[in-house]
């Protein structure tokens, strides 16, 4: 069988599971920075019972594997009468899992904003909440975003282990095919440069457009 | 089926549990020398003055970067035998973990190498040094403390990737609790057992980790003490 053939007989089922892996890793990112943005700001946060649930939860998350949180959060919240569907599953520990991780790159870019700025808005005398919303957080976007693009494509690849958990993404779907053709070099080398495109024609592009955006938006051209 | 912890059930299974952590330690130590290595000849491809073993050197470490361990592990496990080359599920394992990790540590080099100063290089001309003097006495001896806190934290992300060996057959901790899991019927136990393995191990070497860090910083003059 050619290569033209196995993907005339199987194209359109891998690309069935490629918009599955997209849609684990929209949702997930959103959940991410959601979650990034809000730990990011617990953990500066000068109440030590704030602080410390959001340090408890950063090192949970990052000590321990996403594949455990995935099978955690999958075979094991049912015992607690807690039953998600794969696909949530997957996405809440996705989610849950980079979003640590993306809180402290948030934690850093505040901590990099000069402290010039802290003061002028004191001076000012804004309120703390107008402090961080108007004149912090514009800030932290261009020295944040190369870090966070870097933890995206991370993620992207991440997403492949939702296919463990019976989500039926590009990586199920190749898998699938491998054991139904044992076509081995043709699944599992089309789905690696499918997620190759994704990442390189897609995913960083934007993400590269994303920071010169930010870039502009605090007054610098260039970057 | 019995809902709650069992503690019973917890102790049963602990030693088999414990065996695994071995296996799991051993697979993080051996993947990572492999990738110590491999990230030594991705940076060799870097540096040559080549410029087409340069492109092609990026070109592939791009690929391997960008594209799932996961999916790795299954090409190389199942395409390998296709051609005649049978390997075990341990050996497929090291060698895809060597090879991606081994993109990661390359720019880790890179960025060490480029963290020592270019005057560093122009003193040694003068002086009428050999290339390989300069490495050997000037330049990595420099360059080796700022590598050290990145080479630290691919090490903890490889101990936090062994899991996905388990999906081509290898028997480290995450293989054994979901075996002990699928034959009791009960999974609530061994995955948080896993967990908890997973955080008592890897809280102290990421914290080790950070400290190193530190300690370079300080002794590079970076943060004042």
């Amino acid at each position: 069988m050619t290569y033209f053939e196995f993907l005339n007989e199987h194209g359109v089922t891998l690309l069935l599971g490629t918009v599955t892996t997209v849609k684990v890793l929209v949702c997930s990112m959103i959940l991410y920075v959601i979650i990034s943005m809000i730990f990011g700001l617990m953990r500066l946060s000068k109440n030590l019972a704030i602080q410390g649930v959001a340090t408890i939860y950063i090192e949970f998350f990052r000590g321990t594997s996403l594949l455990v949180q995935l099978f955690w959060a999958y075979y094991v919240l049912p015992f607690f009468g807690i039953s998600l569907e794969a696909f949530t599953a997957g996405v809440v520990a996705l989610g849950l899992n980079f979003g640590a991780y993306g809180a402290e790159i948030v934690r850093a870019g505040i901590l990099a904003v000069p402290k010039g700025q802290w003061e002028a808005a004191h001076a000012l005398n804004f309120t703390p909440a107008k402090r961080i919303k108007k004149i912090i957080i514009p800030q932290i976007f261009p020295i944040i975003l190369p870090p966070a693009a870097n933890l995206t494509v991370e993620l992207l690849k991440a997403t492949a282990l939702v296919a463990l958990v019976t989500v039926v993404d590009l990586t199920f779907e190749a898998k699938q095919i491998n054991s139904i053709t044992w076509l081995s070099a043709q699944c599992f080398g089309t789905a690696l440069l499918i997620y190759y495109i994704i990442a390189r024609f897609a995913l960083v592009p934007f993400l590269r457009w994303l920071e010169v955006l930010a870039a502009r938006k605090v007054g610098k051209e260039r970057i | 089926m019995e809902m709650g912890w069992r503690w019973d059930f917890t102790i049963e299974i602990l030693p088999q549990m414990a065996i695994a952590t071995l296996n799991t330690i051993l697979a993080a130590g051996v993947g990572y020398v492999i990738a110590l290595v491999v990230g030594l000849f991705f940076l060799l491809g870097q540096r040559t003055p080549f410029k087409f073993v340069n492109w092609v050197n990026r070109e592939i470490v791009e690929f391997i970067r960008s594209t799932p361990l996961l999916i790795q592990l299954f090409f190389v496990y199942f395409v390998l035998p296709q051609f005649g080359i049978t390997l075990s599920a341990w050996v497929c394992g090291m060698i895809t973990i060597g090879l991606h990790f081994g993109t990661y540590l390359s720019e880790v080099y890179r960025g060490a190498l480029e963290g020592v100063s270019k005057t560093q290089w122009e003193a040694c001309r003068a002086l009428n040094f050999s290339t390989i003097y300069t490495y050997r006495r000037i330049v990595l001896p420099q360059a080796f403390p700022i590598a050290i806190p990145g080479m630290g934290n691919y090490l903890v992300g490889i101990f936090k990737d062994t899991p996905l060996l388990s999906t081509i057959g290898v028997a480290e901790l995450f293989h054994a609790a979901t075996a002990v899991g699928g034959y009791n019927y009960r999974y609530l136990e061994p995955y948080t057992i896993v967990g908890v393995i997973f955080l008592t191990l890897s809280i102290p070497a990421a914290m080790w980790v950070r400290k190193l860090e530190n300690d370079v910083n300080k002794a590079q003059g970076k943060i004042k003490k």
